[in-house]
Parts: structure tokens; C-alpha cells; sequence
């Protein structure tokens, strides 16, 4: 028996594997599988699951609503609609300014000398390393009425002599979306770093030579060449955004509802698993449909791995 | 052409990026001193060994620690403190046994051919490409359904009843680790030179001595910065540990956030205040160790 497994290459491969991948198939693959099951059946008075199969959870999430005014038996209520798209469009934008924060700074710091790089890097893990949920709560600190914003502009404002009103900035979609950029941007600079510090210096060499300006080399030969650095950070990106409940939890107040929030709240507050089920499934359809077309076009960096 | 020239854009562009990631951290260290109860406003510093009286007439006593004030706070706070030990035991618990499969299934992904290795393959990418709290509610949804069905099936009752707490916390944590253990270990491989194992074997080693002499210590770096990553997403996890999470196993990140459902002292401040000093301190040490591991080498 041992002699065997000692020649035989396949059953070490399996036995090597297997703790892991059982792992992952019975607390991801399994669960996900579940979540599908669930998704079909319907609540019990007691917030339990009965499993059952229907789609109302699917039709109720698109529209189909039975609470309607005026006598009529059903009409359309665009309220879960308008969430997922709300988080859809927060996910977007989110990721278009973390690429034009992230970029700048992943080029510096693959331009700086090789002895100060590894210090730059490790400049942009630290905030990364406090905590997600105190680094959401900072936020609160800064934004706020009475908070560390507004005192400084109306320090600014004394000094040139101006009336100062405190601004209104937390609990609005403005702040979700200046706390999802704030918590994210790590993940975009470090691919994109990565795949700018893989740029051999003699292209730059060469594209001076050949009579290209500073704006012309950055177009033509650092962008194309950084595009999967930039691909991987947005998977890495866009990904948790759309999933993500505590940002616009405790910067947007009750005023940003996201998917994510709808899901929690299913779960915890109105216990009715078999919508937030559904919900999860719809999320993660649209992440992957996402995902889908954007790597088909451009690819699935190794700088996932990398970062 | 200097390769290091930079434009005064990017400069600029970079340090405000910069500025952007540290302010908060600034506040979250200034706020520990706050004089304020609240938390709210900041009402200048702790001044020590008096008492204050506030703006709005109520009394900030006379501490002991003079500035330190929220922080004799926090070490007499039983809550945070049991906390804080869930979070390591679960950590430390996750990444050892995340390390160890992690590790065994980057080696059998790299080495070797077997029938479930396309399986094994793409299921490290499903934390990658799926929202955790899409993980997170499936896991609540197996434990809080299996667990019924076990404790009826085996009349389970009292104390012995299965329920969520660290244990579920911890094997949910090790699910989301490994792919990223597993991830970075392969990398590593990919790299490697096997003409040092070949000599090994040349020279009369056997497969086991070959591995823990030659393979083990050259891809150690990997490992380790597989099992630093896992061990830093423990500790940030917020999403998957606030849905396994039962009484009892209250980690850091949930007990923030509860907090700030409620009043909010600078305690957290100061909480949060000491978490990114340790972290602080540990990549500094990191930094050194690695500095003096490479500099033989040069």
C-alpha cells in the first residue's frame, strides 16, 4: 500500500490537494450551491426557511410588487431595481477614481530608486493594515458637521475674513463614495506598480531616441504596457465594492442603500433569507457578467498573484 | 537620460495621494487625546492630573494617566480585551492550518498530475471573483441549516448543541485564506530551479530529505508571505466573521462596529491607536529581518 503511493505521482498530486480543496468545496462551493436552493424557497413566519421552488423572490426583486396604490392586484415598484443599479454606478465610479488616484502614485514609486521602493510600498500598506472598520469610522471623524474638515476650512475662512457654514458631507452618497475609494485604493496600486516596474528602462530609452515626448511615451508605450496591472486592479476593486455593507452602513446613514446592505439587512433585521439569498445570487451574476466581458477583452492578469 | 527624473506632476499628484491616505490615521492618533467624552467634537487635549469642565458644563475627571487617559480606558476594558484575544486565537488558529494545506496544494498544483487537479485549480479563484458577503451569508446558510438538522438528528441540547462561534469563525476564515496561501506559494514555484533537486537526488538524498533540505527552505520567503497575508485577512475580516461570528467569539472589527451603533469615546481612538503601532512595529521588524536575509546575498 505505501510502496504504491510512493510510485504512484497521481494519488501524492490528490492526497497533497485534497485537504484544500475539500475545504473549498464543502465552505464555498456548497454554500454558494445552498444559496441557489434557498433563493426558491420561502420564509416561514418564523424567519426559517421553507424550501420549496418558485422565482417570487427573482420577480419580486425585479419590480413585481403586490403593494400597490389605487385598487390595482400588482404594478411596479422600482425600489430593488434602483439599488442594484445605484451599486452598480458607485462600483464604476469608484473604480475610475481609484485608477486616477492609484495610477500617479504606483508610477512613482516604480520610478523611484530601487532602495526607497520597497519603503513607498510599504507607506501604502500600513493605512491598509488598521483596521477596515476603523478606517470606515476615521472617515466619520473627518466628515462630520463638528468633524476635522470642517474646522480647517473654517480656519480658512477666518483668516480671509468669510462667513463659514459647516458643510453637510457625511451620511451622503459623496461620502460612501470617498470611503470606498479611500478603502480600495491600496488593491489598484499594487498591480499596477507591479506590472510598471516590469517595464524595461530601455523602451523609455528608445521611445526618447525615436523623438517621443514625455506625454507620447506615456501614451504609447507606459499605458499599453500597464493595462494588466490596471485590469487586475480593477477586479480586485470593483468586485468588493459592489459587495461591501459597512461603507455606505456608516457613511451614508440610512440614505445610500447598496445590494450589500439590502442582503444584510434580509438576513439580520427582516429575516427573510430567501430574498437576501436571491439578492446575493443576482450580486454575484452581475459581478461575474462584469468580470466576464471586461477580462474577455483584456484579459486576467497574473498580477492578481502578484499583488 | 536619468531614469529616476520625475515630473513635478506626478511629485505633486503623489503626495496628495499620500496626504489622502494618511489623514485619517492622523485623526484617529489625534482624537486619542481628546478631552472630549463624546468623541464628536475635539475639545483640545487631555491636560493631566486635573479636572476639566467642558464647554457644555460636564466634567472630564482628573485621570491617573494623565494624557493617556482613554487608553487606561481601554486596558480596563474587559470587552475589548476578550476581543482582542479572539481575534489572535482565530488568526494564529486559521494560518497555521491555511499555511499548511496551502502550501501541500501549491506543491501538488505545480508538481503534480491528478484527475481533480482542474477543480482544485479553479476553486482557489472563487474568493477572487465573488463578493464575500455572497460567502459569507452561503456559510451562515450551511452552518445555520446543517447544524439544525445535526443537533435534532443527534438530540444535541444545552451546552453540547453545535452553534456558531469561534469554531465556525476560524474554519471560515481558513476557506477564504488558503486560495490566497495557495496563489502565492505557486508563484514561487513557478520560479524555481530543479536542477537543485536533481542534485540532491543525484547525491543519494531520498524524496522526503530532498524536500525539507533543498525545496522547503527555498521556497520559505513564499510561504511565509503567504501565511503574512493570510494572517493580516484574518485580522481585517469584517464581512464573513460578522456572519459566523456567535456569542462569545466577538472579534475586534465586530466590536467596532457595534460601538458605533452606540456612543462612541475615544476609546476606539485610542483602540485603534494602538492596533496600527503594533502593526507599525511588526513591518518595521519585518523590514529589518528581511534587509538582514538579503544582504549576505549581495
Amino acid at each position: 500500500m505505501l510502496q504504491r503511493f510512493r510510485e504512484n505521482k497521481s494519488m501524492q498530486g490528490t492526497f497533497l490537494a485534497l485537504p484544500t480543496t475539500l475545504w473549498l468545496f464543502v465552505l464555498l462551493i456548497i454554500p454558494l450551491f445552498l444559496t441557489l436552493v434557498v433563493s426558491f424557497g420561502q420564509r416561514s413566519p418564523d424567519g426559517d426557511v421553507i424550501f420549496s421552488f418558485g422565482l417570487h423572490n427573482y420577480i419580486r426583486l425585479f419590480g413585481y410588487s403586490t403593494d400597490c396604490p389605487g385598487g390595482q392586484t400588482s404594478c411596479f415598484d422600482p425600489l430593488y431595481v434602483n439599488i442594484l443599479w445605484r451599486s452598480l454606478t458607485l462600483a464604476f465610479n469608484t473604480t475610475v477614481c481609484v485608477i486616477l488616484l492609484a495610477y500617479p502614485l504606483a508610477y512613482f514609486i516604480a520610478r523611484a530608486h530601487p532602495k526607497r521602493r520597497n519603503m513607498f510600498l510599504f507607506m501604502v500598506l500600513i493605512p491598509l493594515w488598521t483596521n477596515f472598520v476603523i478606517r470606515v469610522y476615521a472617515w466619520m471623524m473627518l466628515l462630520r458637521k463638528e468633524g476635522a474638515i470642517n474646522i480647517v476650512l473654517g480656519w480658512f475662512a477666518n483668516l480671509l475674513g468669510l462667513d463659514f457654514t459647516p458643510l453637510e458631507m457625511l451620511y451622503t452618497p459623496g461620502a460612501v463614495l470617498v470611503g470606498m475609494v479611500y478603502e480600495f485604493l491600496p488593491f489598484m496600486i499594487l498591480p499596477i506598480y507591479t506590472s510598471l516596474e516590469k517595464i524595461d528602462n530601455s523602451l523609455y530609452e528608445a521611445a526618447a531616441d525615436l523623438g517621443a515626448n514625455a506625454f507620447k511615451t506615456l501614451l504609447r508605450v507606459t499605458l499599453p504596457l500597464s493595462m494588466p496591472g490596471v485590469v487586475a486592479g480593477t477586479i480586485l476593486v470593483f468586485i468588493p465594492v459592489m459587495g461591501t455593507f459597512i461603507v455606505s452602513d456608516i457613511l451614508g446613514g440610512r440614505q445610500v442603500i447598496l445590494v450589500g446592505n439590502l442582503i444584510q439587512r434580509q438576513f439580520l433585521d427582516a429575516r427573510d433569507p430567501t430574498f437576501g439569498s436571491a439578492a446575493s445570487l443576482i450580486l454575484m451574476v452581475m459581478t461575474l457578467i462584469v468580470t466576464y466581458f471586461y477580462t474577455r477583452k483584456f484579459g486576467f492578469g497574473e498580477e492578481i498573484v502578484a499583488a | 537620460m536619468n531614469p529616476f527624473k520625475r515630473s513635478p506632476l506626478v511629485i505633486a499628484a503623489t503626495t496628495l495621494v499620500y496626504f489622502f491616505l494618511y489623514a485619517p490615521i492622523v485623526i484617529l492618533v489625534l482624537y486619542s487625546f481628546n478631552a472630549s467624552r463624546a468623541n464628536v467634537k475635539f475639545e483640545g487635549f487631555i491636560t493631566s492630573f486635573s479636572d476639566r469642565v467642558q464647554m457644555d458644563g460636564s466634567f472630564v475627571e482628573a485621570s491617573p494617566c494623565g494624557p493617556f487617559h482613554w487608553y487606561c480606558d481601554l486596558s480596563k476594558n474587559k470587552d475589548v480585551i476578550e476581543a482582542a484575544g479572539n481575534t489572535l486565537t482565530i488568526a494564529f488558529t486559521a494560518t497555521i492550518v491555511a499555511t499548511v494545506i496551502g502550501t501541500m496544494a501549491a506543491l501538488a498544483l505545480q508538481r503534480y498530475d491528478f484527475k481533480i487537479k482542474p477543480f482544485s485549480q479553479l476553486s482557489l479563484y472563487i474568493p477572487i471573483v465573488i463578493p464575500e458577503i455572497v460567502m459569507g451569508i452561503g456559510i451562515l446558510t450551511l452552518f445555520s441549516q446543517s447544524f439544525g438538522w445535526l443537533n435534532q438528528a443527534l438530540n444535541l441540547t444545552g451546552d453540547s448543541r453545535l452553534a456558531l462561534g469561534i469554531g465556525t469563525v476560524t474554519v471560515s476564515h481558513i476557506a477564504f485564506m488558503v486560495p490566497f496561501v495557495t496563489l502565492v506559494v505557486q508563484a514561487r514555484l513557478q520560479g524555481f530551479d530543479k536542477s537543485y533537486e536533481e542534485a540532491a537526488m543525484d547525491l543519494g538524498a531520498n524524496e522526503w530529505t530532498t524536500f525539507w533540505r533543498i525545496t522547503f527552505p527555498m521556497i520559505l520567503p513564499g510561504v511565509l508571505s503567504g501565511a503574512l497575508l493570510a494572517f493580516t485577512l484574518s485580522l481585517d475580516d469584517f464581512v464573513i466573521t460578522f456572519f459566523t461570528n456567535g456569542p462569545g467569539s466577538t472579534t475586534l472589527p465586530i466590536y467596532v462596529y457595534g460601538l458605533l451603533r452606540r456612543i462612541i469615546t475615544p476609546q476606539v481612538n485610542a483602540l485603534s491607536t494602538v492596533w496600527i503601532a503594533i502593526v507599525f512595529i511588526a513591518v518595521l521588524l519585518l523590514q529589518w529581518l528581511q534587509s538582514r536575509e538579503t544582504k549576505p546575498s549581495h
